[in-house]
């Protein structure tokens, strides 16, 4: 078990989260690169949400030609850096990777890619310009990986784009929510100011687009808006104590700990409540900064829907799991002060609290990592668009919404994925918005 | 008991792995520390009139990720004083009085030669080294492979050289020629005592890009160079075997040619070698390197029952025969072990594009599957499978038939037109033209 010390500068929280995957130096790289097979139909590529042609962009790197590496993986992945950085590897492309099959050590896919990435972008090498201007105009809501992905295939294509980001910088929540040890935010925005410098689209920053008024203006403004709007915040457990001073919801804290992680608290004791990745995150960074740990998920540990490397990543940073335990209440007068517990067992499936099991972990910090809530309510603003009933929005294979004039990708759509995710339906949506509009004359 | 010793006509050495005349033997400090760490023979740097080398002696082909495929270098004889290296060849051979030293030569005339013979005998030389195989440099002055490429010279100046060496002398041959036997049996003309070969291979190495000069880059210039190193092995052994296997020839042979390992030295030997020679691993590695291949040949020689080298010299020849002996009857098919495919499909591609399409993806896995009436047994997957073992070629006649194309001349039934119905390929499958695109 790790122990992390406290740390009182922004140069010791550093150190407390040393990178997962440093970069790669071009020795390191040329070394890797000369270990892939170069499969036919390679799993690594049928593994990747966004296709990405790996054996080439590897060849390619072995051969010297990093920026053409670079083009291989931007034509499939506009987030080619982030990525690289912050795609679950281990269960896509090297997941898939032959080697796995003989034991050998599969390739280091996601470092080669955010190593020729982190090339062209450092000499600042353009490898696109938008596209001639066609006339049309697109809105975007949301600057995430979905809505910048859009952007960027829709310049390509020629169309203006303008987008609309309620918070004060772009990339979502690759800035806003993904683990400072998979990426620092000073590579991410890196990678943003990066692709707006190639495809120049407008971004509203501090723009949020949240009433019928704001829709019916983008609806006579633009031809075609594209909802890349995420999800909410997190969705309340409803026990009692959830609005205790020091009880927070996941998502909320990684923001503010992204972003000023000095400046957050954290309690000396924390437990976190949940079972995905978001809580392996949450669990991870309160225990690199110092606190004792506790993971609280009501199945066992098998059950959790988080990655089982994501797990192993908190658990070395010295979290402690409790499992099979649901909370029933958070105690406290003004502030958290304890947490009371349940014992759960599974019965056909269905968990069950064991009736007399119940204890209590001190504790003053609670962080909920229980989902994030959909947005139903917005999107009840626009007509016609139809959401399933865990409140996605329904689309066609092209990410066309039934109102025809929006189309959407991401977690709105997918109901929370990977960084990924969103920017392979992104890319594929902006290509629909194209082929629609021109089908309309 | 296992003893390694070798005797190259007549030069005997503690193990058959010998230095070959380059950089390692330049001086005798580096002889001296090839011996202790355990080579039998060291053949000097050679030696005649002192030369004058550039800067920028080297060049390598790397392959992926491993350096040094292949070296290339334009780098001459000795540029210290004769005096120097016979005090120094004088002194090593006090100190190891059982190791072999042999001393590589080019000189010009006979006058020269006999003086320089003379010389390293005096200075305790077990044997003589004639360089005709320095294929850069050297050769525009009408030396090194320039000899090597004309029988007649090469001959007359191995008489000149018999006419006072006492101690065996070995010509080393150039690979830069058409049919290496020739100047092979103009070695034994001339009264050498034995051969080795191969020397290095004209070559230009690689292009700097940015520069647009060959290298190595002497001042943004370059020249030929002489190739070596594990890529020319193959190169080598044929020679080897060629100059093994004629009848005319009968000179002991000493291998070289990209040997870095127990095996590569295993491999000449089985093609005739007595013994061999060794520099680019060595400039790679150092000198240490040996102990490898001394422990690697104890242990094969243990494995095989081998007493002394004799034991294996020579024994692949006579598997060597020429392509119109070989049985057209013998077939091979690929098998794949499902158990140990990996699925990386790259026997599938192989096939496909660079061999006869007998090799199909089927729905639902990823392990491919052979074809067995389009299969012609040509190995191509079973080489580019990175699993060992995976697809192995097994045999599907009965082993009691065997006819050769010399059989077939004999009685009349090779094709001889150009659409004869005995053509090999006649009735074998090849997909429809258009299929091409239909994939």
């Amino acid at each position: 078990m790790a122990e992390y010390k406290i740390p009182n500068t922004l140069e010791e929280v550093a150190e407390n989260f040393d990178p997962l995957h440093p970069t790669m130096s071009p020795n390191m790289a040329f070394q890797e690169s000369s270990r892939c097979l170069f499969c036919y139909d390679a799993p690594c590529i049928q593994a990747c949400p966004t296709s990405i042609d790996i054996p080439l962009f590897i060849k390619q790197i072995n051969t010297g030609n990093i920026d053409g590496a670079s083009k291989t993986i931007y034509d499939a992945n506009y987030f080619g850096n982030i990525c690289g950085k912050v795609c679950p590897t281990k269960v896509l492309c090297e997941g898939a990777c032959v080697h796995n099959h003989q034991d050998v050590k599969p390739i280091d896919i996601g470092s080669l890619q955010a190593y020729a990435t982190s090339h062209t972008m450092s000499i600042g090498k353009h490898i696109y310009q938008a596209g001639v201007d066609n006339g049309k105009k697109v809105a975007v809501i949301g600057a995430g990986p979905a809505g910048i992905s859009a952007a960027c295939e829709l310049r390509l294509l020629g169309y203006q784009v303008d987008i609309f980001e309620a918070k004060a910088q772009a990339s979502g929540l690759a800035l806003y929510g993904v683990a400072p040890y998979k990426i620092t935010n000073e590579e991410i925005i890196a990678e943003m100011e990066y692709l707006q410098a190639q495809f120049e689209y407008n971004i509203y920053y501090n723009q949020a687009i949240t009433t019928k008024e704001q829709l019916n203006d983008l609806e006579s403004k633009y031809d075609a808006i594209f909802l890349g709007i995420g999800m909410g915040g997190t969705r309340s457990l409803g026990i009692a104590g959830e609005n205790l001073k020091n009880c927070i919801g996941a998502t909320e804290f990684i923001e503010k700990f992204k972003l000023n992680p000095l400046d957050t608290y954290i309690g000396k004791s924390v437990v976190v409540v949940g079972g995905g990745n978001t809580a392996m995150d949450a669990a991870s960074e309160t225990a690199r900064m110092g606190a004792q740990v506790h993971l609280v998920y009501r199945r066992d540990q098998k059950g959790m829907g988080a990655y089982s490397f994501e797990y192993d990543l908190a658990k070395i940073a010295g979290t402690i799991g409790l499992f099979n335990t649901n909370p029933l209440e958070i105690i406290g007068t003004d502030q958290v002060e304890g947490i009371r517990l349940i014992k759960t067992e599974v019965v056909d499936g269905r968990v069950k609290t064991i009736d007399g099991s119940e204890f209590t972990v001190d504790c003053d910090m609670v962080i909920l990592a229980t989902g994030q809530a959909k947005m139903p309510d917005f999107l009840s603003l626009i007509e016609g668009l139809e959401l399933d009933s865990k409140n996605r929005i329904i689309c066609t294979e092209g990410y066309q919404t039934t109102n025809p004039k929006y189309f959407a990708s991401g977690d709105a759509v997918n109901g929370g994925a990977e960084v990924v995710n969103a920017a392979g339906e992104a890319k594929v949506s902006a290509q629909r918005i194209h082929e629609w509009l021109n089908s309309k004359g | 008991m296992i003893d390694i010793s070798a005797n190259l006509a007549g030069i005997k050495s503690p193990n058959p792995f010998w230095l070959a005349s380059a950089p390692p033997t330049n001086s005798g400090y580096q002889i001296m520390r090839a011996f202790e760490a355990g080579w039998g023979g060291a053949v000097w740097k050679t030696l005649g009139v002192p030369v004058v080398n550039v800067s920028s002696r080297y060049g390598a082909l790397n392959y992926r990720d491993t350096r040094m495929m292949g070296f290339n270098n334009i780098e001459l004889i000795t540029d210290r004083p004769l005096v120097d290296n016979l005090r120094e060849m004088e002194e090593v051979k006090k100190y190891f009085p059982d190791h072999a030293i042999i001393a590589s030569l080019m000189v010009d005339t006979r006058e020269e030669w006999h003086q320089i013979v003379k010389d390293v005998q005096n200075a305790g030389a077990d044997g003589i080294e004639l360089n005709f195989g320095c294929p850069h440099g050297m050769c525009e002055r009408g030396m090194g492979s320039a000899v090597g490429q004309n029988p007649n010279t090469l001959a007359t100046i191995t008489s000149w050289v018999m006419e006072v060496a006492k101690v065996p002398v070995i010509v080393k041959l150039t690979p830069n020629i058409t049919d290496v036997t020739e100047p092979a049996r103009a070695a034994r003309t001339g009264g050498g005592n034995a051969i080795s070969l191969i020397n290095t291979i004209q070559s230009v190495v690689n292009i700097d890009l940015d520069t647009f000069c060959p290298t190595p880059s002497v001042g943004n210039q370059s020249t030929n160079g002489g190739y070596c190193g594990p890529a020319v092995k193959p190169i080598a052994l044929n020679m080897v075997k060629n100059c093994a296997l004629d009848p005319n020839i009968r000179l002991p042979i000493s291998g070289i040619g990209g040997v870095e390992s127990w095996k590569d030295a295993v491999e000449f030997m089985l093609l005739g070698a007595s013994n061999v020679q060794v520099c680019t691993a060595v400039m790679h590695y150092g000198f240490g390197i040996v102990r490898e291949m001394e422990s690697g040949l104890r242990q094969f020689m243990a494995d095989k029952g081998f007493n002394k080298l004799d034991d294996f010299i020579g024994l692949s020849l006579d598997k060597m025969k020429e392509w119109k002996d070989l049985n057209l009857e013998y077939k091979v098919k690929a098998e794949i072990n499902t158990d140990k495919c990996v699925g990386c499909q790259l026997c599938y591609i192989a096939c496909e594009d660079g061999a006869h399409q007998a090799i199909k993806l089927e729905k639902g896995t990823r392990v491919p599957a052979i074809i067995d009436d389009n299969c012609v047994g040509c190995n191509l997957c079973s080489l580019v499978c990175p699993v060992d073992d995976c697809i192995t070629m097994v045999q599907t006649d009965n082993g009691t038939q065997f006819k050769s194309w010399q059989d077939k001349m004999d009685e009349n039934s090779v094709p001889t037109t150009f659409n004869d119905q005995r053509g090999g390929g006649v009735g074998h499958y090849v997909p429809k033209v258009s299929d091409a695109l239909k994939k």
